[in-house]
């Protein structure tokens, strides 16, 4: 036996792709070709399916009618993404460099919410932001917000709860990422006069800050203009002060590996998402998860859901290809370092 | 007189209740190659970091060209830092390794061209400017990370153990550039280093340090040939230790009186500022060996003993010979005279020890430890 595995070192590794390679093929492969000849089906569930490729028709019809929610789905996905790593990445970065030893117990915590289920995690949700919950019960009470203002069914309301239920994926790859940087490279670059990130820094800040601002002045429905001043203002000091030229420089473009895997743990799932859609959103606010959904189990419309998902995917894929031609090479770190 | 370039007043660095570095006074002049020697812990790198302001000291000042630095940040330092394990940025090529420290100052764009470009025939790298870190060996990327250093011209190159990493003789190979670089672009170096030969090697002067201090400071060639304490006597080289009595001066030489009687006779300006007990040393290789019979000029001093060891290792023996109190003292004999194994002191033969006067030194003696240092040769 062991002389045979020597003349045959191709079996090894055959043998140990082939348990996942055989799942793939029977719960990823098999549905996802079945699927595929489904969007090309017509008729419906009390006459049966038929198949034809004349049925491509399916496809434009699914993009002409939902292409708004499309657009939704992915601008909801890429906000939700976008302020995951804004919260998550000064969160890495404090566990990872200031963690001492607590580490542990923070990336514990990170963690901790997955012992709930998701849905669960989310109806909670739903009983926090409701109009006369705890949180916007009291602020009416007081008088604070008007008696109308409503969190729930509103694209803020998805978009925060995709941003909670999808911040751990971000943070702990970006955890691994910094948690490897060595701290003497930060030393080389302050030892190379790497101080305060001057003028970037408070450029960036203002941006940073006005931008998210103006954001929380739409939400609640006050001047954003007012806003993003004060956020602007607030961000320049805040950046000016507290992010070195090492950190841009260094830390930061050492760690982008790790954002680009959150990034993507984020984005992919949250693009098709449909419970956070669901609970915490209202009739406008539905992404193509959720009409997928619908089609499927609600309509029984399995051609045009079949569609819906492969256009879907291939959206998934095309974006993530952008993505990860700007941030998967290398050539943004260097470029980071050349400016 | 040189202009000083580095003072340290009464720097002190504690970490918790471990004082690491303890009221250091030191002056590195303008221009010299300084060595900071010691094992490891006592406080050399502490030393070097505090230089470079990357540790704040806990009490005393840092001046660097007359100014002030102690509580400035090491990006407002004039000094450049060679690190251990070169610290080169791994996402950058080596030409934008070497341009970081000029791009953060705004350094023009064709005046970094050059500038790189100099640095890196300086290092003899020419050429290297689009390769990734991890395309180069440990011996290039040292080189990149003095390059990335020098090219700022900083008033003092802190360099900590920089060749550690790298194999015996690439070691020796980078000696000799980095003394040739030092003195092509004449910046004060500071060295920290736990390998004596390196900093002899290449050392205007040395500090020797241990515990938190230093023990001694002087050139290489003092360091060995006249060790001040019993510490810096044993880490540079090898040495023998006797405890003595002073006895008395005769001539130009004090009298130092053995446990057994004998008399041995060193400069008597060396006695100066011992007050209590102290040991007379003398290096293996400054002993002669004779037979009881032959005859010995009256300017040596004399040691009977038996030999006990003699192993033959090509340029020279080396002997272990016993006193008659039971003290082995270390002998390296160059195979000149005797020369081939057959004609070498033998095991159990009596022998007479002899050197002069002048190769003695006198340590304080505080502790029993007769002989210190490793009896080995490379």
């Amino acid at each position: 036996m062991g002389t045979f595995l020597k003349h045959h070192r191709w079996i090894t590794p055959l043998a140990l792709l082939a348990p996942g390679l055989l799942w793939l093929l029977v719960f990823y492969l098999y549905p996802a070709l079945q699927m595929f000849m489904a969007s090309f089906w017509s008729g419906s569930l009390a006459t049966g399916f038929t198949f034809s490729l004349s049925n491509w028709t399916n496809y434009p019809d699914a993009v002409s009618t939902y292409a708004p929610i499309y657009l939704r789905s992915v601008l909801y996905a890429g906000a939700a993404t976008v302020t995951t790593f804004l919260i998550a990445y000064p969160l890495a970065y404090t566990i990872a460099f200031k963690g001492g030893r607590f580490k542990n117990l923070l990336l514990f915590l990170v963690v901790a919410p997955f012992f709930t289920s998701f849905l669960l995690r989310t109806v909670s949700w739903k009983i926090i932001l409701s109009d006369s919950g705890p949180v916007l019960g009291p602020l009416k009470a007081i008088g604070i917000l008007p008696q109308q203002f409503h969190v729930l069914a509103s694209p803020m309301a998805v978009i925060a709860g995709i941003t909670y239920a999808f911040l751990p994926f971000m943070t702990l790859p970006i955890y691994v990422a910094l948690e490897k940087v060595d701290f003497r490279l930060v030393e080389a670059a302050k030892d190379l006069y790497a101080g305060p990130w001057r003028p970037g820094g408070a450029i960036v800040g203002a941006i940073v800050g006005g931008v998210l601002m103006a954001v929380l002045g739409f939400v609640f429905n006050t001047s954003p203009l007012a806003f993003a001043i004060v956020g602007a203002v607030v961000g320049a000091v805040l950046f000016h002060f507290r992010v070195s030229e090492s950190f841009v420089r260094v830390t930061f473009p050492l760690s982008i590996s790790g954002v680009f895997a959150g990034g993507l743990l984020t984005f992919i799932p949250a693009i098709g998402d449909y419970v956070n859609a669901e609970l915490l959103g209202g009739p406008n606010t539905s992404m193509i998860g959720n009409v997928i959904q619908a089609k499927f189990l609600t309509e029984n419309d399995y051609p045009s859901a079949s569609a819906l998902s492969f256009v879907m995917m291939f959206g998934v894929l095309i974006v993530v290809a952008i993505y990860a031609k700007i941030l998967g090479t290398e050539e943004l770190s260097a470029a980071a370092a050349r400016a | 007189m040189a202009e000083i370039e580095v003072r340290l007043v009464d720097v002190t660095k504690r970490f918790g209740d471990f004082v690491a570095v303890d009221a250091i006074n030191l002056e590195v002049r303008n221009g010299e190659f300084f060595s900071l020697l010691g094992p490891s812990g006592c406080g050399k790198t502490t030393t070097l970091r505090m230089i470079g302001g990357f540790e704040e000291p806990t009490h005393g000042l840092i001046e660097l060209s007359g100014q002030d630095v102690t509580w400035l940040p090491p990006y407002r330092r004039n000094v450049n830092t060679v690190f251990q394990n070169y610290a080169l940025f791994p996402h950058l090529t080596l030409g934008e390794n070497i341009a970081f420290g000029l791009r953060r100052r705004n350094v023009k764009a064709d005046e970094i061209k050059k500038r790189v470009a100099d640095a890196l025939e300086l290092v003899q790298l020419t050429g290297y400017e689009d390769r990734k870190p991890g395309q180069i060996s440990g011996g290039q990327a040292q080189r990149v990370a003095l390059a990335r250093a020098l090219i700022n011209r900083p008033a003092v190159l802190l360099l900590d153990e920089p060749l550690g990493a790298l194999d015996l003789k690439l070691r020796k190979q980078m000696q000799v550039e980095l003394k040739r670089i030092q003195q092509e672009v004449g910046i004060t170096f500071i060295y920290v280093t736990h390998d004596q030969e390196e900093a002899m090697t290449m050392s205007d002067r040395i500090a020797v340090m241990n515990k938190g201090h230093y023990e001694q400071l002087a050139g290489p060639a003092e360091l060995y040939e006249r060790p001040k304490t019993r510490f810096v006597a044993g880490f540079l080289g090898v040495s023998n230790l006797l405890p003595v009595k002073a006895d008395g001066n005769a001539d130009a030489h004090a009298v130092l009186r053995l446990p057994d009687g004998t008399a041995a006779r060193a400069p008597r300006a060396l006695m100066n500022g011992h007050t209590g007990p102290v040991a007379l040393g003398v290096r293996p290789e400054k002993i002669r060996l004779k037979a009881p019979a032959d005859e010995v000029g009256g300017q040596y001093n004399r040691l009977e003993g038996v030999v006990r060891d003699a192993s033959y290792i090509g340029v020279s023996t080396q002997y272990i010979v016993e006193l008659r109190d039971q003290r082995r003292i270390t002998v390296f004999e160059q195979n000149v005279e005797r020369a081939t194994k057959a004609e070498l002191w033998a095991p159990g033969e009596k022998v007479v020890m002899t050197w002069l006067p002048e190769h003695s030194f006198v340590v304080p003696d505080e502790g029993v430890v007769e002989q210190v240092g490793i009896a080995a040769v490379e």
